[in-house]
């Protein structure tokens, strides 16, 4: 089963080297990662989906809290969350797909941040399927490059 | 108070943690640190190899209780500590390792014996510093300390950049540590106690599974009050023994792998296994699923992550086993029925244990006059009451330790169990003998264990630190050889030992004392030798024992632990 962890941590140099040694040295798994700072500077804000049974993400969430640095690792998937993912998609527009692949952005709501006389960058910004859904599409119409974060995520306000 | 140097600074935190000696060996990186230990209240013992300094703080912590402190040099002095930094690891020991870096400037360069020492030794410590700024120097030190006695201990590495030791820091007065992200749980949630308990009345053949958490939390007391007024069997793992007296009738010895038949098959026929301070190791529980199949498990730990890891638990009680028995003992001591009776519903239970002891107990064959290392063990015991501190290298002689030596008290058996350092039994005797010097402590070796780190006795010399090495001489690598016997058709690959020093030789090279023995009967006389000649002098007991004996029991890797091979 998929599980999406937040977990908080000092912003420390090492830290997140901690994280990922807890995780290689333990065979747990990483599907996506990804940390930046929050409100208070001193602290960061990793996201980070992991699949496995529910013993081995409850033993998960217990050795990530056993990290000093570590200060609260939640498991947002257990309960209503936001997640999003962004990509960034360079994409062939010559003359004859050029209007299919704005159609397919506009639809996806996306965003061209990039022009070349034979190619457009797009932003992109969602769920893991959703970003998957528009890369399946523009596929065959040729990607030539494209940089995915890994997952952010939220949980919901309690209602 | 006005500014004083790094290294001032470093020696009065230590004092403040209440360290009186620590174990080092020293190098360019933490020169400065060494001038001024030399004027210092605190007592610094040279070691011949950083594993070795590392090893004797830890035999330290182990017999103490305390803080074992170790300071090294940068580079190959940090990575030779390494090992020892992972056996202390394995078995939750607290302890305080310092490491010499190269000046902040040039970290980052591969400077001349730079090494990211935080970074190796990351999986191997219970944490680590690089102190990059001279302000942090002095928190740094005491939340160290802080976090390797409290919670489950485990070593603490400081690495301690040249120039920030050499800088002008502030001493400022120590304040009670609270750190938001580390607060372990120490009391037991009531509602679970109450839950364990009245599990225990209900069980008809409960065992007590007692790990070294009993030893490092202190409540062997605690702990033999549940056994004794509920007449419940107990069983320790090899970090465990002490814990509960081993010549008391409820004891069974230890269990797993080299387990006695009587605490294997209990824990295999129990309805109910109250784990102590204890992890399900596999050298416990042998083949998983078989473990206890048919008992309910309560589990006490301080470390979440010990629960429910290995086997799933029925009961879990977060705490420190100190606190938790107690509360246990509470709940029994008010709960308004009759204990003795409780204790009597064991009796038929009991009784079947004792039957599995008389048919099997734990024993060996009869060689005449030549030696069974079983019986060296046994005459060990005899002779200094059961009451000596013992360390062992890793192998057939640390199971055989294990097995015949009969400890009554905690903080007596010094032993690597986690990761089986072979070479640790000499520095952690040294250790141990500088915390009790009236102590007898015996080292009980191997041939090849102890050539690991032999250079120790010069250590031991030149600090009038006399300890006994007995060696259980079988020129063998054994305990890998007995398996080759059992499950490699004897074929012996690089487990002969075809040159071995003259230990006699080597240990009056030392200016030790040597004695060789190589008959049964003279077994007793040379033990007595060596407890009288240790009053002066460190001992070398060399004993030629019966070279392919094996360790029995044997539970063999991945089998259940009722699938045991008898003598
Ligand atoms: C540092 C280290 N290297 C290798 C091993 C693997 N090993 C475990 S027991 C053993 C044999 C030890 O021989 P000896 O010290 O003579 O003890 P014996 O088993 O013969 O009593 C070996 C090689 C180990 N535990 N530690
Ligand atoms: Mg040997």
């Amino acid at each position: 089963m998929k599980h999406t962890l937040s977990v908080l941590l000092q912003n420390k140099p090492g830290v997140l080297s901690r994280v990922t040694g807890l995780f290689s040295g333990r065979g747990f798994n990483i599907e996506s990662l990804s940390v930046a700072e929050t409100l208070d500077s001193s602290l960061s804000c990793l996201t980070l989906v992991t699949t496995g049974s529910d013993a081995i993400v409850e033993q998960i969430t217990k050795q990530l809290h056993k990290l000093i640095d570590v200060i609260k690792v939640t498991d947002i998937s257990e309960s209503e969350y936001v997640e999003r993912e962004m990509a960034l998609i360079r994409v062939k527009a010559e003359n004859t797909t050029r209007a299919e692949v704005l159609r397919v952005i506009d639809i996806f709501r996306g965003k061209v941040v990039d022009v070349s006389p034979k190619a457009y960058a797009v932003e992109v910004t969602g769920s893991a399927t959703k970003i998957q859904a528009i890369i399946d599409i523009l596929r065959p119409i040729g990607i030539k490059e494209i940089v995915r974060t890994g997952t952010i995520a939220m949980a919901r306000a309690p209602k | 108070m006005g500014k004083i140097t790094g290294s001032e600074a470093i020696i009065q935190c230590l004092l403040e943690e209440g360290v009186k000696t620590i174990f080092g060996f020293p190098g360019g990186a933490v020169i400065d640190l060494y001038d001024a230990l030399m004027d210092s209240d605190v007592n610094h013992i040279l070691v011949r190899h950083e594993q070795g300094a590392v090893h004797a703080a830890d035999g330290l912590a182990r017999v103490t209780g305390d803080v074992g402190v170790a300071l090294l040099t940068s580079g190959p002095g940090a990575t030779n500590g390494v090992t020892a930094i992972a056996t202390a690891y394995m078995d939750s020991i607290p302890m305080v390792i310092l490491t010499g870096q190269v000046p902040t400037p040039l970290i980052g360069n591969d400077a001349f014996q730079e090494v990211d020492i935080v970074g190796i030794t990351r999986p191997c410590t219970k944490h680590n510093y690089l102190v990059n700024n001279a302000e942090d120097l002095v928190p740094t030190l005491r939340e160290a300390f802080h976090i390797a006695r409290t919670g489950r201990p485990g070593p603490v590495l400081i690495d301690l950049p040249k120039d920030v030791v050499a800088s002008m820091v502030e001493f400022s007065e120590k304040k009670p540590i609270r750190m938001q992200n580390y607060q372990p749980t120490y009391e037991p949630h009531l509602g679970q106690v109450e839950k364990a308990c009245k599990e225990i009345l209900k069980a008809k053949q409960p065992v007590l599974y007692v790990g070294g958490g009993v030893i490092l939390s202190n409540s062997n007391e605690e702990l033999t009050e549940l056994a004794q007024t509920l007449n419940i069997p107990v069983t320790m793992t090899l970090m465990g023994l002490g814990g509960f007296p081993g010549g008391d009738p409820l004891s069974m010895g230890m269990l797993g792998m080299h387990g006695s038949y009587t605490s294997n098959m209990a824990v295999a026929k129990s309805d109910l296994l109250i784990a102590v301070g204890a992890r399900f190791d596999d050298r416990v529980t042998g083949r998983i699923d078989a473990f206890a199949p048919h008992a309910k498990i309560i589990h006490i730990d301080i470390d979440p992550t010990s629960i429910s890891k290995n086997v799933d638990v029925d009961i879990p009680i977060v705490a420190d086993c100190k606190h938790a028995l107690a509360a246990i003992n509470n709940w029994f001591v008010s709960c308004g029925q009759d204990l003795n009776e409780v204790g009597a519903t064991h009796s038929e239970w009991i009784e079947t244990i004792k039957e599995w002891t008389r048919k099997h107990p734990m024993a060996y064959a009869d060689e005449g006059e030549v030696i069974k290392p079983q019986f060296v063990v046994e005459k060990l015991d005899e002779l200094t009451g059961g009451d000596a501190i013992i360390t062992t290298e890793v192998g057939q002689n640390q199971m055989w330790a294990a097995q015949f030596y009969k400890f009554n008290k905690p903080r007596r058996l010094v032993t690597s169990g986690g990761l089986g350092t072979m070479g640790y039994g000499l520095p952690a005797a040294i250790g141990a003998k500088m915390a009790f010097p009236d102590a007898t402590v015996i080292d009980i070796a191997g041939d090849g264990s102890i050539q690991m780190n032999i250079q120790e006795l010069a250590t031991s010399k030149q600090y009038d630190c006399p300890v006994i090495v007995c060696i259980l001489n079988n020129n063998y690598l054994g305990m890998v050889r007995q398996w080759q016997e059992l499950f490699y058709d004897k074929r012996y690959a690089a487990t002969v030992m075809e040159v071995t020093p003259d230990f006699v030789a080597l240990a009056e090279a030392y200016g030790a004392v040597g004695f060789r023995c190589d008959k049964t009967s003279e077994v007793e006389a040379t033990i007595k030798k060596a407890l009288e000649a240790v009053k002066k002098s460190t001992v070398v007991l060399d004993f030629r024992i019966s070279r392919e004996e094996g360790v029995f029991p044997m539970v063999p890797a991945g089998k259940a632990t009722t699938e045991m091979l008898l003598v």
